[in-house]
């Protein structure tokens, strides 16, 4: 699954690079995030646009794996 | 080099910067209080301003706030930051007379733009009656600005954010929804224009319609969320308020930005700090709670009244100025939200 690197960047940043994420691999993404509010915001994201959302702690970051 | 864009350079913008309140509080709680007889409301109270009896019957009002940009355009940013500083006056019922500005400037943006920020805030502050007379500038990388201002008024013509009376209404002057639209445009999924239009807005409007009615608490509201700053007025008031969900006003939008994620992270630190002040009727949820723990910039004032004062205010104000809740007799938690 392609992977996107979100950690040390702020909102809105990393649901801007899951949309783009989304765009160019539509079955799915795994966001890697370690910013408290993209760990919320990215689900929120992927549940607007009819994806599923897990949030997988790892070490001091998460893991969003976002599937159809 | 190319030019930057003023958001660019910076992590949070407007009133999302602020310090989490947990983390405020926690320091303020430590610190001493040295006693004056002549400062009447300070830093203990969460009042927008301190107040300063300076005899005669007069009082000082002192205030200071300033951000890192929300929008890229100077003249923009500096209007918004003043009206925003200058709204804590307008919070304590007075009138602005002087400000001092506060600018944090980086190397690599052209002078003009620290120009065309003043400009902006001096027009506000024109607007408001009030001069910037002087202000100091360091080098930052991260550009911020804002106003330190002064209002002088009539000792017993001040609001304040604590007395706030069961069977009071409360009014809101201005739309919610900044944070999350400053969010949003920051990852270009909005032009913001009604956010930006309000937050440039100066409440000095809903001040002077304030002043001819009976006002029994005011503040304003901003980086603390509607939620924050009502739990603030009802602490320091001993009562409870409730919101109504459904008469709260939003900008066009912003409850489906929100439903997409776009929502600043002062939302999160918010409710970490109020979440046990704060009860929401059953049915209210994940979409409810992001609006309204969501930082605002440059907010209306929100206004205590008893129930005829208030019909009379939005009457004549008119929109977007409307009856958002009541207050009550204190409760187990200080702000309830109804649907």
């Amino acid at each position: 699954m392609k992977e996107i690197d979100c950690r040390g960047l702020g909102c809105p940043e990393p649901v801007i690079r899951t949309k783009k994420g989304l765009k160019e691999s539509p079955d799915g993404v795994d966001v890697i995030v370690d910013d408290r509010a993209a760990r919320e915001n990215v689900p929120r994201y992927a549940e607007a646009t009819g994806y599923k959302a897990e949030v997988k702690q790892e070490g001091e970051a998460w893991r969003i794996e976002i599937r159809r | 080099m190319d030019e930057k864009r003023l958001t660019e350079l910076v992590r949070s913008s407007g009133c999302n910067a602020k310090l989490p309140p947990g983390d405020l509080h926690e320091v303020l709680d430590s610190l001493p209080h040295d006693a004056d007889a002549r400062l009447i409301g300070g830093y203990e109270k969460s009042d927008d301003a301190f107040v300063y009896d300076i005899g005669e019957g007069k009082v000082l009002i002192e205030t200071v706030d300033f951000f890192p940009p929300m929008v890229d355009d100077p003249v923009a940013f500096g209007e918004i930051a003043a009206a925003n500083a200058i709204s804590d006056i307008y919070a304590m019922g007075a009138e602005p007379s002087v400000a001092l500005s506060l600018m944090c400037f980086p190397s690599c943006l052209p002078l003009s733009v620290m120009r065309s920020i003043m400009l902006g805030a001096i027009a506000k502050a024109r607007e408001a009656g009030c001069i910037i007379a002087g202000g100091h500038t360091i080098s930052d990388r991260e550009p911020k600005f804002g106003l330190s201002v002064t209002a002088i008024a009539g000792k017993e013509s001040v609001w304040t954010n604590s007395g706030a009376l069961p069977g009071d209404v409360l009014v809101l002057t201005k739309k919610l929804g900044a944070g999350v639209n400053m969010t949003a445009l920051k990852g270009g999924e909005t032009d913001a224009a009604e956010a930006i239009e309000s937050m440039r807005t100066l409440n000095k409007r809903a001040r002077d319609m304030a002043r001819a009615l009976r006002v029994h608490a005011a503040t304003d509201v901003t980086g603390f969320s509607i939620l924050g700053h009502s739990a603030e007025m009802a602490d320091g008031s001993g009562v409870t308020v409730s919101i109504a969900f459904s008469s709260l006003p939003f900008f066009s939008g912003t409850e489906e930005l929100a439903r997409f994620g776009f929502i600043p992270e002062g939302r999160y630190t918010n409710e970490d700090y109020l979440h046990d002040k704060v009860a929401f009727a059953s049915g209210l949820g994940k979409r409810e709670r992001d609006l309204l723990f969501s930082p605002e910039t440059s907010g209306g004032l929100l206004l205590s009244m008893p129930r005829p004062d208030a019909e009379r205010f939005v009457d004549g104000f008119g929109a977007p100025a409307a009856i958002i809740g009541h207050v009550r007799e204190r409760g187990s938690v200080s702000v309830d939200v109804i649907a």
